[in-house]
């Protein structure tokens, strides 16, 4: 006899899960599986490979102190890029989420408001800033407190500033999520069991929004060690990123075997960290950060 | 083997789809096979539709706002047939579209000589043209189309355009007579560190270096001398562009004051007032460009453009427009005395007086070269 449906029949949630399973499995699973083949096509001249399996590109890639020099300072970039975005979002946050305004809502807009511009129009205003006739350095000159143009852009400092720029509001809104979690008559309970507001924020406040910290320190670290845009508009060729190499790898050399296995690896390294985040805090406050 | 009917009408499709047949005669071998067998093939259908648009890439700015103004509006203007337009700020990347996209998305490129030539034939991604269709490739210099024919003797591409890859100067800064006595040496000046540009190309790096250590560009001997050069000036440099629209920007606002440069890009910046000078150093890199056909586009209506663009009044003003000299023969066409001035004109037409790439030279060398130069480029 045939199982009826009921409302909580596997099956049916099986059906539903359906439509975004196929989506992913053909748009993220499939592609990924295909690029990791690559990683073991022969590499002929630029933009002819065959099929033919090798090794050879994972074993450049591993005894090539170049790739891994490279990985280590993307890593670098995007952990220095995470930390400070963790320091300085978090007073935003906090502030945001503090305020008696009666218009919150204003502020969070505010967040929102610089990805209404397009990524590569908010890169470039950079330039118009910190060039050599930009905001800065003309105003500095005509005030008489510079005879020469700082040099501010095309190296890896305006690169980080231009991530800081671009991941900011992701890290304020991881943390303003967290803190809007927290059950205020636990502070409200620590001042009146003698609590400074100081002392509050450090053992009630603080430990309590450490996990919407700890989020955006993952989305800013991955977003900006996967970062290619701002490096390669604000820094120099010495400031380019893993995703540059990769960028340089497929459309410069159209060496695309190599470009796969450089991808995959950036892929895994990313990958890594992200697992290491899930197994230790779980996903549910970076999905809380992102709005879901 | 046998073939049936059917298969013959799908090889002919192929072939067709290929760039091997024109549209024309595709349709007419198609039509007398299919009321021979009485076949209605589901290609025919979409095939009979009249073509209404053909695709072109270009390097975008204002050379290809030049040509969108004196070519293609003129064009679509008189056969009805739009010219959908994309631009690309390096030619590689367009070669990574092409090769992920299907045979047909992408038609006519304006390419970058026989150095990227060479890649789209090894690619298989070229057709190959029917010069009968377009006759006013009779004005074309010869010494331009040979190198292409050296490649593939059957074309795919019509040479449109050349131009140098010389000296741009701040001349605020750096006086014409310091950039004569000096030329190409002007780009390991210490004198600029941190104010010198460059364009972010191994051919351009390695050809600046060869000419700094004064070997034959076309015959490299020592490259250990090559590459210590290309990291002197990387070391100097404050950018490396990567597109006209970045050599102009960076000139026009005083962040770099000398670079190799693009002459038609540089003439453009005159135009516009901006004090900065040019200069073709002793071996300067000259270069040409070419319309190319890409596999899978409508062979007549493409072959069609060309021609038109190679009238001899359309590729004048295109040529004035993007201040680039023509692909035309003065010796067979007469040129106006704006086009005579541009930088890089050869008025001989036998173009002796320039330097250009050997293809098979540099395309034997082209993997490795790319690979350290990309290496060097970020510190190494």
């Amino acid at each position: 006899m045939r199982r009826r449906w009921t409302l909580y029949d596997p099956r049916l949630a099986w059906l539903l899960v359906a439509p975004v399973l196929l989506l992913l499995i053909f748009f993220l699973v499939l592609p990924i599986a295909v690029m990791a083949a690559y990683t073991f096509f022969t590499f002929v001249t630029a933009g002819v490979e065959t099929s033919a399996l090798t090794t050879a590109n994972w074993h450049e890639f591993l005894t090539d102190s170049y790739y891994s020099g490279f990985l280590l300072k993307t890593l670098r970039v995007g952990a220095i890029t995470a930390v400070l975005c963790g320091v300085l979002g978090y007073f935003p946050a906090y502030f945001i989420w503090a305020t008696t305004f009666k218009h919150k809502w204003l502020l969070l807009l505010l967040l929102i408001v610089p990805f209404w511009i397009s990524f590569t129009i908010r890169t470039f205003s950079w330039i118009n800033i910190l060039g050599e006739q930009g905001v800065i350095n003309v105003s500095l000159m005509k005030l008489g407190i510079i005879s020469e143009p700082l040099p501010m852009l095309y190296n890896e400092g305006a690169v980080i500033l231009g991530m800081l720029h671009f991941l900011l509001p992701y890290m304020i809104l991881n943390v303003y999520v967290s803190l809007e979690s927290i059950d205020r008559t636990l502070i409200a309970a620590a001042r009146s069991m003698g609590c400074t507001s100081a002392q509050a924020f450090r053992e009630v406040t603080l430990p309590l929004s450490l996990p919407g910290l700890a989020a955006g320190l993952l989305l800013c670290f991955v977003l900006a060690a996967g970062s290619y845009v701002t490096p390669q508009l604000l820094g120099s060729g010495r400031d380019a990123l893993f995703g540059n190499l990769i960028y340089d790898t497929i459309m410069g050399e159209l060496n695309w075997p190599m470009g796969a296995t450089l991808s995959i690896v950036l892929f895994i390294v990313l990958g890594f960290f992200a697992a290491a985040y899930t197994r230790y805090m779980g996903m549910s406050q970076i999905v809380k950060g992102l709005g879901g | 083997m046998k073939l049936s009917n059917g298969k013959r009408l799908e090889r002919l499709h192929d072939r067709y789809q290929n760039g091997d047949l024109s549209r024309r005669t595709f349709l007419t071998l198609t039509a007398a096979a299919a009321a021979a067998v009485g076949l209605d093939m589901p290609w025919m259908r979409q095939a009979l539709a009249a073509v209404e648009e053909v695709r072109f890439d270009g390097w975008g700015g204002t050379v290809q706002d030049a040509i969108d103004k004196y070519a293609f509006k003129p064009y679509t203007a008189k056969t009805k047939i739009k010219v959908v337009q994309g631009t690309f700020g390096d030619e590689d990347e367009i070669i990574t579209k092409i090769k992920t996209a299907k045979p047909g998305d992408y038609q006519v490129i304006h390419s970058s000589g026989v150095n990227y030539y060479i890649k789209y034939v090894n690619g298989g991604l070229t057709s190959e043209i029917n010069e009968a269709n377009i006759p006013n490739m009779a004005n074309v210099l010869q010494p331009m189309i040979d190198p292409f024919r050296k490649l593939t003797p059957k074309l795919s591409a019509v040479p449109y355009d050349y131009g140098t890859t010389g000296i741009a100067y701040n001349t605020k800064v750096i006086s014409p007579e310091e950039a004569k006595e000096k030329g190409a040496a002007l780009l390991l000046d210490k004198k600029y560190a941190g104010k010198v540009g460059g364009y972010d190309d191994m051919t351009t790096r390695v050809w600046y270096a060869a000419l700094a250590t004064g070997q034959d560009p076309n015959n490299l001997k020592d490259m250990d001398a090559i590459w210590a050069k290309v990291r002197e000036t990387r070391d100097l440099a404050k950018k490396f562009w990567s597109s006209g629209a970045e050599l102009m920007d960076l000139l026009s606002k005083g962040e770099i004051v000398v670079t190799d440069a693009w002459s038609g890009r540089v003439a453009a910046l005159q135009d516009q007032g901006h004090p900065i000078g040019y200069l073709d150093p002793v071996g300067s890199y000259a270069w040409m460009e070419d319309m190319l056909i890409l596999k899978g586009s409508p062979m007549a209506e493409c072959e069609e453009l060309i021609n038109f663009m190679l009238d001899p009044a359309t590729a004048i003003a295109v040529a004035e427009g993007q201040s680039y000299p023509p692909s035309l023969d003065p010796t067979k066409v007469k040129l106006t005395e704006k086009i005579e001035k541009l930088p890089a004109f050869d008025k001989t037409g036998t173009m002796k007086a320039l330097t250009f790439a050997d293809p098979v030279y540099w395309a034997s060398n082209e993997d490795a070269w790319n690979k350290q130069w990309h290496r060097i480029s970020k510190g190494a």
